[in-house]
């Protein structure tokens, strides 16, 4: 439009800074366009420079290139359940003394409450120590190896603490064969991974070891082909799950399709009995598998040059980290954030720990919060309406390098879900990831006391960038 | 305080809901606790450990739901109602369609492709990223913002020179596009008049001017301050003229601006030059009198300016009130003048009302202290105490360094016209005040307490303080402009008629005392 096709035009102005400004258009009746705009990188020089030195045409055109490789990657995974085994097993790197945990690496000293409760429990819990005070000296002994559940192709929800006896999921991903691991739902709210580590919390994972675990491992033998998790993951999305705070479709559909092969085992009716009532005691038991579904497709996407992907998104109840695929392993951490949502009966804020968990790797493939269109149900989380809800997925499209075809949401025509956050993007809109989680109570042995939704912090993006933009654009 | 307890049979709602709705009804006024949830086994059991207990909680069955509210007894019907409304979920409307904001302008062009203009407000440092996306966007700039680089000033200018758009600023103060006003702008009558100014408040003053002569604008464009720099080139200015050339609505173009520099001059009266309409053109400041154009007439002076745009467009000259200096007021001021009371303050929001006034100073004396003189010599900074004659832009950046543009947020000048009243030399303190879009919504009501105390001061020692006020602004603002006048003439203050006799009146009120 010419200078002199404005002059003959109706004037539609954007209004960006200012708001008295739009105020004045409106009187003179304008009808301006708002924005909510912040600078981009949070207004540091810095990370504005670093921003604009991986804008240069030639080193976007790399970029670009390598993100829309690591989002095939992302695409194209197919995980399959191929059934379940003991970390000590399974899990790479796994010891008898090693405890892994969720988020970036932390030592014992630095670990919040939740955590420390639920490490305590798992030493007496695996017989290292007599009792939690035992189990809390030799904690701090540093005859413990922590480590964190990414680092050994693992994710953990909460505290994400996986001992050498627990029983875990086995996913491979076909198309790039890489395999991931996540231990099984404790379904009720006063469970080790929030931190509890009472007698009833130890007795709970005793009979998940001697009758939950090898029931569903004996059951998934006899199921040779494995089962589609993907196919189903967009099954759920389609029954209203997000897949990380809505589990019920999933959980249906998970159940449904291991009961045959459950009711074929030899262990005694009682004892599936009592699986099928533990698993119906609570929506969350397919959680932990969407999360391990998202990690194996994330992995694939993982140690590509020049990418901006995030590849991981996890929290320790005090630091927030991320992987980028363009930068391997390396960490980038800011401050765990506070969730904020409704709270159960008899909760205040007050009372709520920092974000916590592996569980962010759902939104880090594209699900949970991204995917938040998918589950109105649940809108109460995010304190809005369903249209807003339904805003929460468009926005994710502004930093992410694509939608997935293989998991779509009915409500917004079958788009697929936003997946391949690119940290060029995050840090350039300032907005930051939307995560739909749990919030526990800051004191171990409570557990959890509500849900919401939370962001990460946003200096992990800064982090992430300026490393980025000395690899790449230096 | 008083319990209220409710129990629905049969009426589910599921967890999510109840936390929410339990969230919201803790913030009722007048609640100390309350609970919204579904009488299962487990929130029986929250509610007996906080020691909430009746025989109606123990009756209830998971299908049931719970209601407990906690309040002060005189407000406990209140508090009730507040969470029947939650529950009736009354709040939960559609999202309302105008409150919808975007996070990034290309989110923006997409949802609202048919947008032509952004205004750009944000801290100069990100204001040119913005812009470039919105030339490549194809939208037409304006950028208020100040502090961007010369270096993306006239990358942008180049780009949107190429693009065939318009890049308004950086750090421009005002424009007036198809009639609606943008940024700092005042409410005149649209008419045939085109305007282009390198300077906001200089603008702002023609197009006063030009309403005030009975004259309309057509369009007004800002450029910017520096784009008449050797640097810029004048690239705006240059496809202003030339836009409003090829205007059918524009039949004179007015063109203001501090002074450009000298081969920046030429090049835009040469454009002017080729124009098919007749071109006003003040450079204030600037000792160039003749364009060496036909239709190109160098003016001195923004009221002298739109006076020769309004006639020029076609206007009867002799319906023209031209103000001209009340020359008995002057002999009356100065012989209220004590023989010390030689110099003149001033104190002033706008830059180009500044500038005017310090030259009619300049015109007429040597020693003009300001913290915007060419002359080093005479240059003085923000926290320096004033001396001789002093003018100072308070609008300048060294005055607005972390703070809002005098426009917006008088308090500095308040502070200071007091301190310029404890100086026994000072005979004159001028100001200006500037109403309209933008502006702050009584400028002279907030300074008349400063006024009263500043003349207050003189009197204890025998002197009369003379303060001269203009007020910049025309019938159509809010606050009208006559109302702010009257404002300022109950007060004691004399009132020019406009920024060009601002000057004048300012300089000869003290003139005895200088001869």
């Amino acid at each position: 439009m010419s200078v002199n096709d404005l002059f003959s035009s109706d004037l539609k102005p954007v209004n960006l800074g200012l708001d008295m400004f739009a105020d004045d258009l409106r009187a003179q009746g304008a009808t301006p366009v708002l924005m909510d705009w912040t600078p981009p990188g949070g207004g540091d020089p810095e990370i504005i420079s670093a921003l604009g030195r991986l804008e240069r045409p030639e080193i976007a055109e790399k970029i670009d290139a390598a993100n829309q490789e690591a989002l095939s990657r992302i695409l194209a995974a197919q995980p399959f359940l191929d059934g379940f085994g003991q970390a000590i097993d399974t899990v790479p790197g796994m010891t008898k003394t090693t405890i892994l945990h969720s988020g970036p690496p932390i030592t014992w000293e630095r670990m919040c409450g939740p955590m420390k409760g639920a490490v305590t429990g798992a030493l007496v819990f695996e017989g290292l120590a007599k009792d939690l005070d035992e189990a809390g000296e030799l904690a701090a002994s540093g005859e413990i190896t922590f480590s964190p559940c990414h680092e050994h192709q693992s994710v953990g929800s909460m505290a994400g603490v996986t001992s050498a006896s627990m029983w875990v999921h086995k996913v491979t991903n076909r198309t790039h064969g890489n395999t991931a691991y996540t231990n099984l739902s404790e379904q009720l709210s006063k469970i080790l991974r929030f931190g509890a580590n009472d007698q009833s919390v130890i007795d709970r994972l005793n009979w998940m070891r001697d009758v939950f675990g090898p029931v569903l491992s004996e059951a998934m033998k006899l199921n040779e082909d494995g089962l589609d998790l993907r196919l189903m993951l967009s099954q759920a999305l389609h029954m209203g799950d997000e897949a990380h705070n809505r589990n019920v479709a999933g959980t249906t559909l998970l159940i449904q399709a291991l009961a045959p092969y459950i009711l074929e085992t030899d262990f005694t009716t009682k004892e599936k009995r009592e699986v099928f009532d533990f698993v119906a005691s609570s929506d969350y038991f397919s959680g932990p598998t969407w999360m391990v579904t998202a990690k194996a497709a994330m992995d694939a996407a993982n140690g590509i040059e020049n990418s901006t992907v995030v590849t991981t998104m996890a929290r320790n109840g005090v630091d927030f980290g991320i992987r980028v695929s363009g930068t391997g392993g390396q960490w980038f951490t800011g401050p765990a954030q506070q969730v904020v949502g409704p709270m159960f009966a008899g909760y205040t804020p007050a009372d709520s720990g920092l974000d916590m968990g592996d569980s962010a790797i759902t939104e880090t493939y594209g699900i949970g919060g991204f995917a938040m269109a998918a589950a109105p149900a649940i809108v109460a989380l995010v304190g809005g309406t369903v249209q807003e809800a339904m805003g929460y997925s468009k926005t994710m499209n502004a930093i992410t390098t694509g939608n997935n075809p293989n998991v779509t949401i009915p409500a917004l025509d079958f788009m697929g879900v936003p997946s391949g956050i690119d940290v060029r993007k995050v840090i350039e809109t300032g907005i930051l990831p939307l995560i739909n989680t749990a919030i526990a109570h800051k004191d171990p042995g409570i557990g959890m006391i509500g849900a919401g939704i939370v962001h990460p912090p946003v200096e992990a993006f800064q982090q992430a960038l300026l490393e980025l933009s000395r690899r790449i654009a230096q | 305080m008083t319990r209220h307890i409710d129990i629905r049979k049969n009426t589910y709602l599921d967890s999510v809901s109840l936390m929410s709705m339990s969230t919201k009804a803790n913030a009722l006024e007048g609640v100390s606790q309350a609970f919204i949830a579904m009488a299962t086994p487990m929130n029986k059991e929250v509610l007996a450990n906080l020691n909430i207990t009746d025989p109606a909680i123990e009756a209830a069955k998971p299908s049931d739901l719970m209601i407990i509210v906690d309040a002060a007894d005189d407000q406990l019907d209140n508090a009730i109602s507040g969470v029947e409304d939650i529950l009736a979920r009354k709040n939960s409307g559609g999202a309302d369609a105008a409150a919808v904001r975007y996070r990034t302008l290309d989110g923006a062009f997409e949802e609202a492709a048919d947008t032509n203009l952004v205004i750009i407000s944000v801290n100069g440092a990100f204001a040119a990223r913005e812009a470039r996306k919105a030339l490549n966007a194809g939208k037409h700039v304006m950028i208020f913002s100040d502090n961007v680089s010369v270096e993306d000033e006239v990358e942008l200018k180049t780009l949107a020179h190429e693009k065939g758009l318009l890049v308004m600023g950086p750090d421009c103060g005002t424009a007036i596009i198809n009639g609606t006003g943008l940024a700092f702008a005042n409410a005149v009558r649209r008419g045939s008049i085109g305007i282009v100014g390198a300077s906001g408040t200089g603008s702002q003053e023609v197009s006063v001017r030009v309403h005030d002569f009975g004259g309309g604008v057509s369009q007004l464009i800002g450029t910017g301050g520096r784009d008449l720099s050797t640097e810029v080139g004048g690239i705006s200015m240059i496809d202003g003229i030339r836009a409003l050339d090829a205007d059918p609505e524009t039949k004179v173009i007015l063109v203001v601006s501090k002074p450009p520099a000298e081969e920046v001059a030429d090049k835009v009266l040469a454009v002017a030059g080729a124009a098919s309409k007749p071109v006003i053109v003040t450079f204030l400041g600037s000792t160039r009198t003749e364009s060496g154009y036909d239709n190109v007439k160098l003016v001195s002076g923004t009221k002298p300016a739109a006076a020769a745009a309004v006639i020029a467009s076609g206007v009867d000259e002799s319906t023209l009130d031209m103000h001209p200096l009340n020359l008995p007021l002057i002999a009356e001021v100065q012989a209220k003048l004590a023989p010390e009371q030689k110099y003149v303050r001033g104190l002033f929001c706008g830059g180009t009302l500044c500038d005017e006034a310090m030259f009619a100073a300049l015109a007429k004396y040597d020693n003009v202290y300001s913290n915007i003189q060419k002359d080093p010599s005479y240059t003085m900074g923000a926290t320096d105490a004033s001396k001789e004659h002093t003018y100072l832009d308070m609008g300048d950046d060294d005055f607005t360094d972390g703070r809002p543009h005098p426009m917006i947020d008088p308090s500095l000048r308040l502070q200071r016209l007091v301190q310029e009243a404890d100086d026994p030399e000072v005979g004159v303190i001028a100001m200006d005040f500037i109403v309209g879009f933008g502006s702050h919504e009584d400028p002279v009501g907030v300074t008349i307490p400063a006024i009263k105390e500043a003349k207050a001061k003189a009197e204890a020692r025998g002197q009369h303080l003379e303060i001269l006020g203009y007020v910049l602004g025309t019938d159509l603002d809010t606050p009208a402009v006559e109302d702010q006048i009257a404002q300022l003439e109950a007060a004691g203050v004399t009132i020019a008629s406009s920024s060009t006799n601002l000057g004048l009146l300012a300089r000869e009120f003290v003139a005895k005392g200088n001869n």
